[in-house]
This record gives structure tokens, C-alpha cells and sequence, in this order.
């Protein structure tokens, strides 16, 4: 379990990053390393050179801004965990980043690095569907703004060319009366999930739902929001039930199943971790429109 | 150990020491056609390449001679130490590496071409033994390598006169050792002491040593085996594997030392596991719920090659008569022969399947009698007054299997009292109308441990004061070492502290061993504790002719031999010592022999049996499948406790195996043979967070079998878990019916059974 042979490069502005893509051939950019790591030992990839973004001090930061909150890519996942900003601008990413990995896997990973890997398991491209963030790429010839929504290209991969690199991940702000929830099942604490559910509801305080955004991850290469599941809820008074007919819509979408995980469970499960998300939110959200 | 001074295989650095690498069979069956080492050999830092044929060249022995003297063996498969001209499992090692660097070693082997033809594998050892099936080896008459019928009493008649019978079928499965440390082996042969030092992570230093000296044609006294610190055994380490004797071969031909450490993705393929059983019993019981008989048939995924007998398969079978009155027992037991790495004992060895089998069987008469669980156990337990039981099986030593002592009825009245069982009910009921499901299991269960024929220890005092014990028994983190100096301690008068425990080195001990089946501190424990009597016998005979006293008024106290009533009058144990080393031409004191040291190689056979109970509370997400354990209670008896730390220790870790087992540890394969879970990620260990609070409460019932009273304690807490754990998530699932047949229960399988259960109506 030695990685094949590479060349390690280590800039320290992102200009030099931008560089070495522009000029190099085969290169694994290296952001955190907690899965990137056990696939060069395990040589599923062999690049011949690793760009390691982790001393470029421009890429790291969480800021507010008029919009709801900005986060540089280099973040690890443990700085967000331990933000006050990140609990009270987006409570759902705060709820989330406890299910990914171990501590000490979180000392190191970044959220960059975690959106870009695109597990579909993953709980950080799930929230980002959830929450339909705004990837920030960067390469020599300019600067593109990616909604995640459009990102996914592929298990395991993006639309990024190889020469960008995505540089900062923005989160629009909740609206007033939103609630928020985000649900898993993972066989133990620290492993990715067999299918969790990320939620969002928006209860005005005649009880009626205003809004409703429902992400799922693990029935595919890549989070999906759940559009049929979202129109059922926008709209309806709030009543026992409600949330049920949404999980079952969710539970109605096709899966990919494995050997260990056949689709008709995943599907069913994902659309229990949806009701389960939702009754959450539910409760969060209503109780804030009370207030 | 905790300071970071322990020393194990991958610690060991010599003088340029090279290192290997291996190339592995990437299939499940083939027929290997040629291996191109060419594009290696000009690669930088490689420093030689081996296949079978090279190796030969030094070999007196195609096949490593492992085999097992089992009448129900029908043909033995001894494997070699890199593959011929078959493959026959993903991982089997085909060229050995030796280059400067185990990354460069790792692109050399990335480098070696490989031509193969494809053959039809078994992976499934039901479809193997059907007829028409393909041959997991060529070079094997047939895939059944052993069979067997373990029978007694008249089953017939019992099955004739039942008032119940209830047939079962269950596939139950077990996973790997999966210690800390994978395996590892460092060689070393020395021009000048015309020695082979190997360092090897193996729980059976000798047997290792006697199979490099089979197979390297070299003398016992060329060849010294040293198995260091050893983090974690478990059993696959008491196996030896091929690269034990690659690796010194390399090292011999490539003119070096040579040290190979095991990756997690090797150990995974290639490190024996324990895997696959499938079992079809029919239960015969009378109308009060006494058993009158089992039958049934076992059918056991063996694996490649042969290269530990039928420990495994007949661990299973004699499990499941555990502690109760069972009149007649007839079970066919099928080995198949698959295309994967062999299976072997793994901590619990078979015992957990077997007793998996009696316990659900146990459940199944008390549904269909509507009697308590505990009741059913209750009513056929052998009483205490019975004992010892002898069960008319005869076990590999030749004796009659024979339940030494033990109060089985009296270890589940504690543990139903400590579990709070009575009042269960109505928590569980209460915890239903909140849409709870939670219920609480039960399992007795039995362990032969202290399987001999013997184990040797040394102790001896050395004119400086330092005491020595040398045993042929191994370490591998179970606290064998603290046992045994414990145990020195205590008949020398000294503290523990002062004595240095040589385990597992063959330049220490003529013979031994090591670490399987439970046994250590029965055997070597009593061996050391035999020897070190010796030795106490002698300092005071000794002390007595040098104070001109009576042997019988002196006692041993810190480290000095004094006259009792009047401590001024003593000797140290080093002034002895030295007297006893002697001085040229003067008689000794006394005219007593020379020396303070006993060597004593005890001969064990028979068996004596831990038992124990365990009582598991499991909640049920029915919605999911998911289960969490809220506690976990063990009643557990190895006879007289030595140290009950480490006993504790050894419960909670095997308890956790067994937890594992049940509920998360899964090595599998797909239909071509390939195995799927080779990572962490994949192969689910149990962690701290998803256990619960295991609770250990020993009773003592010290056995008649050795002076100590001791029993052996390693893997007991593995054996009822699945039981037990199975048993609580069926009472949790009670209304619904659900029967649980398949092990490892994920969350898929048990949602699948709820779904499937479901009544007409429910909206679950």
C-alpha cells in the first residue's frame, strides 16, 4: 500500500497553483487528503504530480456576506464544525459536519476537497444540493461562478477542467421561519451514509409552508433535490401526514442499489431519512414562526 | 508497551535490511501460464525477483508439510510457499519482490507480467458440492475435502417419540482476526553463527521454526524463530502462511535481510479467515420442552487449501450441545473445498455458529410451547451433580469430551437477576406504546479450553538475582507475560515487577506451543507455576543447608529466604544463586545439585470448560432496520481468576468480536470469487461509539483438571453474543414474528424481515 511513484508540488499562492495545473499533465490536486490519501496507497489513482493546496492561506476563511455566508475551499471541515458564523448563518452545515468522518479525519479534510471528491455518499454535497450553494472556479484564463446543482458530472467526478480549482463555496442565507434538519443512517457514527436526507421548510404562522427544499444522497452518483417531494409540501397547511406523503414521494424515485444495499432498500430509506428530516425541520421551523 | 519502547516486527531495523513486496493473484482460478519478470529486473533498487521455480532451487519440499493427522480429512491440500502452476484464490502470492524500499518493491511488482487462462471457480460451497460442479483445485480429487458424521445416542428413535420437531436452516458467517499489527516477518541469516534468525508475528514460533527446517533443509540448530511484541493474534497467526517461508527464502538467496510487513489490503486477501457456514438442523423435543435429539447437515466454506485440519467445522459441531442434556446428536459435517484464502479458527473458532444453533433452537421451542426462554434453558441444563458430564464424542486427543465442572442453572439465575429479566416485560411493553421496540436475549453457552498435549516453562534465578521464566507459550497482547510473572511471584516471594518473561522465542525454550484454543494460562500457567514450585523447593532446601536450618521453618519474602520468627536470619535470592553456580573443585552446600531453575513441560489432555451466559438489551428502528444495543450483561466462569484485569479485558474484546460478527464484520465476495470488502471502509469493525456498556461479573467454579483450577478465558465472550444479540432483536420484533436465520444482520436483511413479516393491514 505505497503510492506509485509522483511528483509533490507545493505552492503557496494560488497564482502558482494555477500555474503548475496550466502546465502539467496528469495532476491530482491534493485538498485535505483524507480520501485522496487512501486512494494513491491503495493506487486506484496514480497521478504524476500532486499540486497540495494545503499552505495556500488565501483559499482558507468563513465570512459573511450580504447574501448568507462564504467559505474559503481550503476550510477544514473542523474549523466549520467549531464556528459560531457557520451555526448561526447555516445551522444545516453546522448539523451536518458531525457526521463526516472522525475528528481527526476533519482536522485535515476541507470542504473543498469534500465537494470536489463528490462521494455520493458524502454528507457536504448534500447540504450544498440542500442549500443550492455556488462553487466559486478558478483556472489562469479567468473565474466562473458554478451553481452545485450543475456541478456533478459523474460518480466520483465533476464538470471542473483540469485546470481550475475551486476556490470558495458560497451558502445563501435562510429565510425568516425556515427550519432546517439533516438526517442519516450510517452503519456506525463515522461512516459515510447508506442514505441520509437534508431539509429545509419555511412555515409563515398561519402554518401554511411557504417553502420546502428536500435533498437526498445515496440513491446515485450525486445529491439530488427532490422536486416532486418539494411541490407536495409548498403551499399546504401543516397537518399529521404531510410530511409522510413527501417521504414516500422521495421513496418513490428510482435508486441504484448494490450487493450490500439493494435499490428497493435505499429508495425506502432514503424516503425515511427525507420524513424523518422533514419532521425536524417541521418542529425548528415551527417553532420559530411562533415565536 | 505504552511508552512506546515495545518492539514488534516492524520495529526490527538491520543493516541492509531489503524489502519485499508480493505479487498476488488478481483472480479466484486460473491456470498460471507465465509470469514475465523481465521489465522488473533492470527497475532502480530491485534487488532480486522469485517465483516458485526460483525458490525451488533452495526448497527440499514442493508443498509446506502442514498437514493435520484428521480422520475426516480425505485428502490433505498443504500449500506452497508461492503458486505453481494453479491459482486458486485472489491474493494467493505468486513472485516475492526483494528490493530496497517496500514502494520500490510495490512498482516492480506493478511491473510483472502475468499470462493466465481463466477456470470456472467455486465461491459457493452448497453449488461446490453439488454434482457437476467445477473443481476449485485441479490438483484435487474433488472439492468435498472432508466429511464427516459426528453422531451418538439413538436419533431416530428420539426423532420418533418427539412431540415437537422443528426443522431450521441458518447461513451464518464470521469474519477475519483483523489484529492492529497485519503480519510481518524480518530474516536474517548470519555467515558466522551459520544461523537463520526469523522475527514473526506468529502466535506458534516452534511450529514455524519446524516448518523452515522441513523446507529449507536446514538443521534445528541453523534455524531460531522469534515472534516479538505481536499486536493482536486472534488465530490467523497461529496459522503458518506462505510468506513465512518466502520471505527467509528470499533472504537466503538474495544474500540479505529481508523484512516483509503485511498491508491491510494484503491481510484482507490473504490472511486466513473464518467465513461461511450453512446449517440444516431438525430439533426433536417433548411436549414439556426437554430435547431429545439434533440431526442436521454443515456445510463449511473451507477455502484453498488445508493448512489447520478440521479445528474449525468440529468446534462448530461439538458447540452446539453447550451446557444442556442433549440425548442424541447427529450431524453431517461437508467441507468444500472454494476458491478463496483458507478458512481457519478465528477467536470463538466455530463456537459461536454452534451455539448459535442450539440457543435458536432453544427460542424456537419455547415460542412453540409458549414457554419463557429462560424456562426452556432451565429444564434441560446438566446439573451441577451431574458433572463431570462425559458426552460419548471423541475429541482430538483421543479422550471422551468431558464437562469438568460447572453450575450452569445457578450462571443464568445470576444472569437473569442481573439483568433485570423479570421485570423486562414491562419495560419493554412501556416502551412499545412510545413506538420503541426493544428486547432482551439470552445465551448459555460452553468452551473447551486448554488443549494440550503440553506446554513448556522454564524458571530459573541467575547468580545476579534476575529471575527468568521462558515459555513456549506466545504473546500477543493478551497479558500472557503479566500472567506468568504474576504467577512466579507468587511462589518466589518477589514482585512481578522483577521478572523477565521470555515468550515465544525458540532459542529459549527446546519445545512449545503457543497461543490457540484458549490455553495459555492452563497450560503454560501451570506449567510456570509447576516450575517455579520446583524452583521454591530448591532455594529453600538450599538456603536451608547454607543457614544449617530445617527447610520447612523458612519462608520466601521480597526477594530473601528467611528463618521464620526471625527475619535477621536470611539469604537473598542471589547470594543462593551464586552459591549454586559454584566454584571450581568445592562441594556445593548439602551436596545439593547446581543450580536454581526447573524446566517443566506439562502434559495436558483433556479438556476444561469455561461457560457462561450473556444477556443483550436491543433496540430495533423498525423503520430502517437498524439496531443499537443498550447493555450488555456477561455471567462468566473460567474457573479460579489469575488476574481479573486481564480477564475483563479479554471478556469486553471478545464480546465486541462477537458483536461484530452479528451485526457489522462481513468479508465478501462477489460470484467470481473476488473478494468486495478489502478496506475499513468496507468491512465494518465495531467502534466504540456502537457499543454498549459491556458488564463482566465472574463466578468461580475452580476445575479439578490442573492445580491452578483455571480455565481459559480468550475467546468465551465471543460465543454467545450472536445468540444472544439475535435472540433480543427477535423478542423486540416479537409481534411481528420476525426469525432471524442469516448472520452478519445488517440493516437491509432485518428491514427485508420486517417487511416481509408485516401483517395484513399494518401500516409499518
Amino acid at each position: 500500500m505505497k503510492p506509485a511513484p509522483f511528483t509533490y508540488h507545493c505552492p503557496e499562492t494560488l497564482g502558482e497553483a494555477l500555474e503548475l495545473l496550466a502546465r502539467l499533465e496528469n495532476v491530482r490536486v491534493l485538498a485535505g487528503g483524507q480520501s485522496l490519501m487512501p486512494m494513491l496507497n491503495l493506487r486506484l489513482v496514480a497521478p504524476d504530480h500532486l499540486v497540495d493546496l494545503g499552505r495556500i492561506e488565501e483559499l482558507v476563511g468563513i465570512e459573511q456576506t450580504a447574501d448568507g455566508l462564504a467559505l474559503g475551499a481550503m476550510t477544514t471541515q473542523r474549523a466549520i464544525e467549531r464556528s459560531a458564523l457557520v451555526r448561526e448563518r447555516c445551522p444545516l452545515l453546522s448539523e451536518a459536519i458531525e457526521h463526516v468522518g472522525h475528528q481527526q479525519t476533519r482536522n485535515r479534510g476541507t470542504i473543498g476537497g469534500s465537494l470536489c471528491h463528490l462521494d455520493p455518499a458524502a454528507e457536504l454535497p448534500l447540504v450544498a444540493a440542500a442549500l443550492d450553494a455556488t462553487l466559486v472556479a478558478v483556472s489562469k484564463s479567468g473565474q466562473r461562478r458554478i451553481r452545485f446543482a450543475d456541478f456533478p458530472a459523474g460518480y466520483l467526478t465533476s464538470q471542473l477542467r483540469h485546470d481550475e480549482i475551486v476556490t470558495r463555496v458560497e451558502f445563501p442565507a435562510l429565510r425568516a421561519g425556515t427550519g432546517w434538519a439533516f438526517v442519516e443512517l450510517a452503519r456506525r457514527p463515522a461512516d459515510f451514509a447508506i442514505a441520509a436526507a437534508a431539509a429545509l421548510l419555511t412555515v409563515d404562522s398561519a402554518d401554511t409552508i411557504r417553502d420546502a427544499r428536500i435533498a437526498v444522497g445515496g440513491l446515485g452518483p450525486a445529491p439530488l433535490r427532490i422536486a416532486a417531494a418539494e411541490q407536495a409540501l409548498i403551499g399546504q397547511k401543516y397537518r399529521d401526514g404531510l410530511l409522510a406523503s413527501a417521504g414516500a414521494a422521495v421513496a418513490a424515485c428510482p435508486a441504484e442499489g448494490d450487493a450490500l444495499y439493494p435499490s428497493d432498500y435505499r429508495r425506502e430509506l432514503a424516503g425515511v431519512m427525507a420524513k424523518r428530516a422533514l419532521e425536524k425541520a417541521a418542529g425548528r421551523a415551527r417553532s420559530a414562526a411562533y415565536v | 508497551m505504552l511508552r512506546g519502547a515495545g518492539r514488534f516486527t516492524d520495529d526490527i531495523e538491520l543493516p541492509g535490511l531489503l524489502h519485499a513486496a508480493f505479487l498476488r493473484s488478481p483472480i479466484a482460478h486460473a491456470r498460471l501460464k507465465r509470469i514475465d519478470t523481465a521489465a522488473t529486473r533492470t527497475l532502480p533498487g530491485v534487488r532480486g525477483i522469485f517465483t516458485f521455480a526460483d525458490l525451488r532451487r533452495i526448497l527440499t519440499c514442493d508443498r509446506i508439510p502442514l498437514a493435520t493427522p484428521a480422520p475426516a480429512i480425505r485428502f490433505n491440500v498443504d500449500p506452497t510457499c508461492l503458486a505453481v502452476d494453479e491459482l486458486c484464490y485472489v491474493g494467493e502470492p505468486i513472485a516475492i519482490v526483494v528490493a530496497e524500499s517496500r514502494a520500490l518493491a510495490e512498482d516492480a511488482v506493478n511491473a510483472i507480467a502475468l499470462d493466465f487462462e481463466p477456470l470456472p471457480v467455486v465461491v459457493d460451497p452448497h453449488a461446490g458440492l453439488e454434482p457437476g460442479a467445477p473443481k476449485a483445485r485441479l490438483d484435487c480429487p474433488g472439492n468435498l475435502v472432508a466429511h464427516q458424521v459426528m453422531k451418538y445416542g439413538d436419533i431416530d428413535s428420539a426423532f420418533a417419540r418427539a412431540a415437537l420437531r422443528i426443522k431450521e436452516r441458518f447461513h451464518l458467517h464470521k469474519g477475519g482476526g483483523h489484529s492492529i499489527e497485519a503480519r510481518g516477518v524480518v530474516a536474517r541469516f548470519d555467515r558466522i553463527e551459520d544461523l537463520l534468525t526469523v522475527w514473526d508475528g506468529t502466535q506458534m514460533p516452534h511450529r514455524a521454526k519446524t516448518m523452515l527446517v522441513a523446507c529449507l533443509g536446514l538443521s534445528e540448530n541453523q534455524v531460531r524463530v522469534i515472534a516479538p511484541d505481536v499486536g493482536g493474534g486472534f488465530g490467523p497467526k497461529a496459522v503458518f502462511h506462505p510468506e513465512e517461508l518466502a520471505v527467509p527464502a528470499a533472504a537466503l538467496l538474495v544474500g540479505a535481510p529481508v523484512k516483509w510487513i503485511e498491508d491491510r489490503l494484503e491481510n484482507f486477501t490473504a490472511t486466513v479467515q473464518e467465513r461461511d457456514q450453512d446449517w440444516r438442523v431438525e430439533v426433536a423435543a417433548t411436549a414439556d420442552g426437554k430435547l431429545l435429539g439434533i440431526r442436521g447437515r454443515l456445510c463449511h466454506d473451507h477455502g484453498a487449501a488445508t493448512p489447520y485440519g478440521v479445528a474449525l467445522p468440529h468446534n462448530a459441531a461439538t458447540n452446539v450441545i453447550g451446557p444442556y442434556v442433549l440425548p442424541a446428536f447427529e450431524l453431517e459435517i461437508a467441507l468444500c473445498l472454494t476458491n478463496k484464502v483458507p478458512a481457519v479458527p478465528i477467536r470463538g473458532a466455530g463456537r459461536p455458529q454452534g451455539t448459535f444453533v442450539m440457543e435458536m433452537l432453544l427460542d424456537r421451542i419455547a415460542a412453540e410451547l409458549s414457554l419463557p426462554r429462560d424456562e426452556v434453558r432451565r429444564r434441560n441444563f446438566i446439573a451441577p451433580e451431574q458433572m463431570p458430564y462425559t458426552i460419548p464424542i471423541v475429541q482430538r486427543d483421543g479422550t471422551m469430551m468431558t464437562y469438568d465442572c460447572g453450575d450452569y442453572p445457578e450462571c443464568q439465575r445470576r444472569l437473569l437477576e442481573t439483568a433485570g429479566w423479570t421485570a423486562f416485560p414491562a419495560r419493554q411493553e412501556a416502551a412499545r406504546r412510545e413506538g420503541r421496540w426493544i428486547g432482551l436475549g439470552l445465551a448459555n453457552y460452553l468452551e473447551a479450553t486448554g488443549r494440550g498435549p503440553f506446554e513448556s516453562a522454564s524458571v530459573r534465578i541467575a547468580p545476579s538475582g534476575a529471575i527468568f521464566v521462558a515459555t513456549g507459550a506466545t504473546a500477543q497482547g493478551q497479558g500472557v507475560e503479566t500472567m506468568l510473572a504474576q504467577l512466579v511471584a507468587e511462589s518466589l516471594g518477589v514482585s512481578p515487577q522483577s521478572i523477565r518473561v521470555t515468550a515465544g522465542d525458540t532459542g529459549a525454550t527446546l519445545r512449545g506451543l503457543g497461543a490457540f484454543a484458549s490455553r495459555q494460562t492452563v497450560t503454560a500457567g501451570n506449567a510456570v507455576h509447576r516450575a517455579a514450585g520446583i524452583v521454591a523447593e530448591k532455594v529453600r532446601k538450599a538456603a536451608a543447608a547454607m543457614l544449617e536450618v530445617a527447610p520447612e521453618d523458612l519462608e520466601l519474602v521480597d526477594g530473601m529466604v528467611r528463618v521464620k520468627g526471625v527475619p535477621e536470619m536470611k539469604r537473598s535470592l542471589a547470594e543462593i544463586a551464586r552459591v549454586f553456580n559454584g566454584v571450581p573443585g568445592f562441594a556445593l552446600p548439602g551436596k545439593l545439585p547446581p543450580g536454581l531453575d526447573a524446566t517443566v513441560e506439562l502434559e495436558a489432555y483433556g479438556l476444561t470448560y469455561t461457560n457462561g451466559a450473556h444477556a443483550v438489551e436491543a433496540e430495533v428502528d423498525i423503520e430502517t432496520g437498524a439496531v443499537r444495543l443498550n447493555r450488555y450483561v456477561v455471567i462468566h466462569d473460567c474457573g479460579r481468576v489469575i488476574n481479573p484485569m486481564i480477564v475483563e479485558g479479554q471478556v469486553h474484546g471478545a464480546v465486541v468480536h462477537g458483536i461484530g460478527m452479528t451485526l457489522l464484520e462481513w468479508m465478501r465476495y462477489d460470484a467470481s470469487g473476488q473478494p468486495l470488502s478489502v478496506t475499513y471502509a468496507d468491512y465494518l469493525l465495531p467502534t466504540a461509539d456502537v457499543l454498549p456498556r459491556i458488564e463482566v461479573h465472574h463466578m468461580e467454579t475452580p476445575t479439578p483438571m490442573n492445580p491452578l483450577g483455571v480455565k481459559g478465558a480468550a475467546e468465551s465472550g465471543t460465543i454467545a453474543a450472536p445468540a444472544a444479540i439475535v435472540s433480543a432483536i427477535e423478542d423486540a420484533l416479537a409481534p411481528l414474528g420476525v426469525r432471524i436465520r442469516e448472520l452478519p444482520l445488517t440493516p437491509a436483511r432485518l428491514r427485508a424481515l420486517i417487511r416481509a413479516a408485516k401483517r395484513p393491514g399494518d401500516s409499518l
